[in-house]
């Protein structure tokens, strides 16, 4: 099947085949992968990236005056380019390695919140985020004296920008909100909600762990303070992650770890800390991380994120429409915006005894609350099952989806 | 009937499905429906034993110095699954529950449900039976 794109080279087929785990069989059947929202496969040149560097290129860097780790300092710092590049971003020392979004965030919570947020200070999240982005937020309130506000939703899965306007006042210190939800697959308009924080001069953190794989992230056009995301959402390795940061506040932040690698000088009385973005980056790094990540983002730009999100957009609509068609099928988040991703209850039946039958069919999707358990509560459900696509799916594969779906029900009734 | 032979009982009742999953699943969700329900009374929050994804509610209690549990799900598959369990150590002095290692349900193919990364309550629900059987057997 080739899909008719702004890009020719578009090919399914020939796609499918750069993942080679998509070949595999789960309880004898062709696996069929829809939570990449948990976390993407990866293709051949991401795993060869990896494997590379440990045949070719291990080596620590930034210390070594030797052959080896001058080569993969090299390397490292062009995956930083790569990232940067990636997402608009002005100077590479914007970009810090980090171990993924939680980190990220707890990074920023950390260090952005010892510096700026005191007694009575208020900080804005949703109701729509992962606990990975209540939970470092919370505790920071907790320790600091300052309250959490909370964007509240609509039924449909949108957030009440009203409210949220309602909400920014003198007392704000940070908003930190996704950009696209996990659940619900909701994409929120960051770009106006970080301008009508900056009319108050307060700064946005956006989740971008769910944004990545599907949208293209323009740092400077959406004029954001802090970015984060994970590797292995956007098809690289597990335990890599960025952090996008605007040098201003970066600069501004005293460090989040502490350790080898980020300093100028050490006495016993005084340290010096090195300059950005080593200052953030204490400890020998997830090296192979870094450039799988690169290879990774390299292979995304390939096929090109225009033709993915127009892909992915037909997958969405083309699922939606086949599972609202299920009788007793009810499909939680019914953003204008969405990105693929739909979560579902259907009748009285527990998610989890759905996926349990999908599984043996081989149909991988997530069940549950998603990390999300304040979003449950807005539904009144325990969870839903999630099916997250990507552009290596296929109609073919939501057909296998539905008819599974009919099977489950057929067997719990 | 002794436990192991309980045991056993279930394994050929399993057997006869060989590697029709659909079948083996299907028995299961039939235990899971005639699971005797855990009268409403108990079913508070202090029964209530949470796993990530589905909850479990166990109300143990002491008969004729046996232990007797009923329980409860609101997942249906976790149900079947607790209803193999309660079959095999309800009505059991609380030395033979703790000997007991469920050795069984890895024989049946379902082990996977009693995996910590199933999540669905059960390995804290098998905590939880083996910690009330001792406490009540001391108060007896």
């Amino acid at each position: 099947m080739k899909i008719k794109t702004t890009n020719s080279t578009f090919n399914i087929q020939k796609i499918r085949q750069d993942f080679p785990i998509l070949s595999e069989k789960v309880n004898g059947k062709p696996l069929v992968y829809m939570d990449s929202g948990s976390t993407a496969q990866k293709p051949t040149q991401v795993i060869d990236a990896v494997s590379n560097y440990y045949q070719k290129q291990n080596s620590n860097i930034h210390r070594g005056v030797h052959h080896l780790s001058q080569e993969i300092t090299i390397a490292y710092e062009k995956a930083r380019a790569t990232v940067q590049n990636h997402l608009n971003a002005e100077v590479p020392q914007e970009i810090i390695f980090t171990s993924g979004t939680t980190d990220s965030i707890n990074l920023v919570a950390s260090s952005f919140g010892r510096k700026y947020i005191n007694s009575g200070d208020e900080i804005i999240i949703s109701e729509m985020e992962h606990h990975s982005n209540i939970l470092p937020w919370q505790t920071l309130c907790e320790e600091r004296g300052a309250v959490l506000k909370v964007i509240p939703i609509n039924d449909k899965g949108e957030l009440r920008l009203d409210e949220y306007k309602n909400l920014l006042c003198s007392k704000t210190k940070i908003v930190a909100i996704t950009h696209v939800s996990n659940t619900l697959g909701t994409i929120n308009p960051v770009k106006e909600m970080i301008a009508l924080a900056h009319e108050k001069n307060i700064p946005v953190l956006i989740d971008g762990a769910q944004a990545v794989p599907h949208l293209k992230i323009d740092v400077q056009d959406l004029d954001v303070d802090f970015y984060c995301f994970s590797g292995h959402k956007l098809f690289g390795p597990t335990g890599v992650g960025i952090l996008y940061g605007r040098e201003k506040w970066l600069n501004e932040m005293p460090p989040y770890k502490v350790g080898g690698g980020i300093i100028k000088t050490v006495t016993f009385k005084k340290t010096e800390y090195a300059d950005l973005p080593l200052k953030f980056e204490a400890g020998t790094p997830h090296i192979e991380g870094g450039i799988g990540l690169a290879a990774a983002i390299d292979y995304i730009n390939e096929i090109g994120l225009e033709n993915i999100g127009a892909y992915e957009h037909e997958l969405l609509e083309y699922a939606t429409l086949k599972l609202s068609a299920i009788e007793g099928l009810r499909i939680i988040g019914t953003a204008k915006e969405k990105a693929s991703v739909i979560s579902f209850v259907i009748d009285e039946f527990h998610p989890l005894d759905i996926g349990i039958i999908l599984d043996k069919q081989g149909i991988a999707v997530r069940t549950g609350h998603h990390c999300t358990q304040p979003l449950m509560e807005h539904f009144s459900i325990p969870g839903t099952i999630r099916v997250s696509l990507v552009f290596h799916n296929t109609k073919e594969e939501i057909d296998v989806l539905v008819n599974g779906i009919q099977k489950a029900i057929k067997m719990l009734k | 009937m002794r436990i192991a032979e309980i045991e056993n009982e279930i394994i050929e009742e399993f057997e006869l499905f060989g590697d029709d999953w659909e079948g083996k699943y299907e028995h299961l969700i039939d235990l899971g429906k005639h699971l005797p329900l855990i009268e409403k009374q108990y079913k508070t929050d202090d029964k209530l034993i949470k796993g990530c994804q589905s909850k479990v509610w166990l109300q143990s209690g002491l008969k004729d110095g046996k232990i007797v549990f009923t329980a409860d799900s609101d997942a249906i598959i976790t149900k079947g699954i607790v209803a193999l369990l309660i079959r095999v150590i309800s009505n059991r002095t609380a030395g033979e529950i703790l000997n007991t290692k469920f050795e069984f349900i890895n024989k049946i193919g379902l082990i996977e449900h009693l995996s910590p990364t199933r999540s669905n309550g059960l390995i804290s629900m098998i905590k939880q039976m083996k910690f009330d059987a001792v406490l009540l057997e001391s108060k007896a």
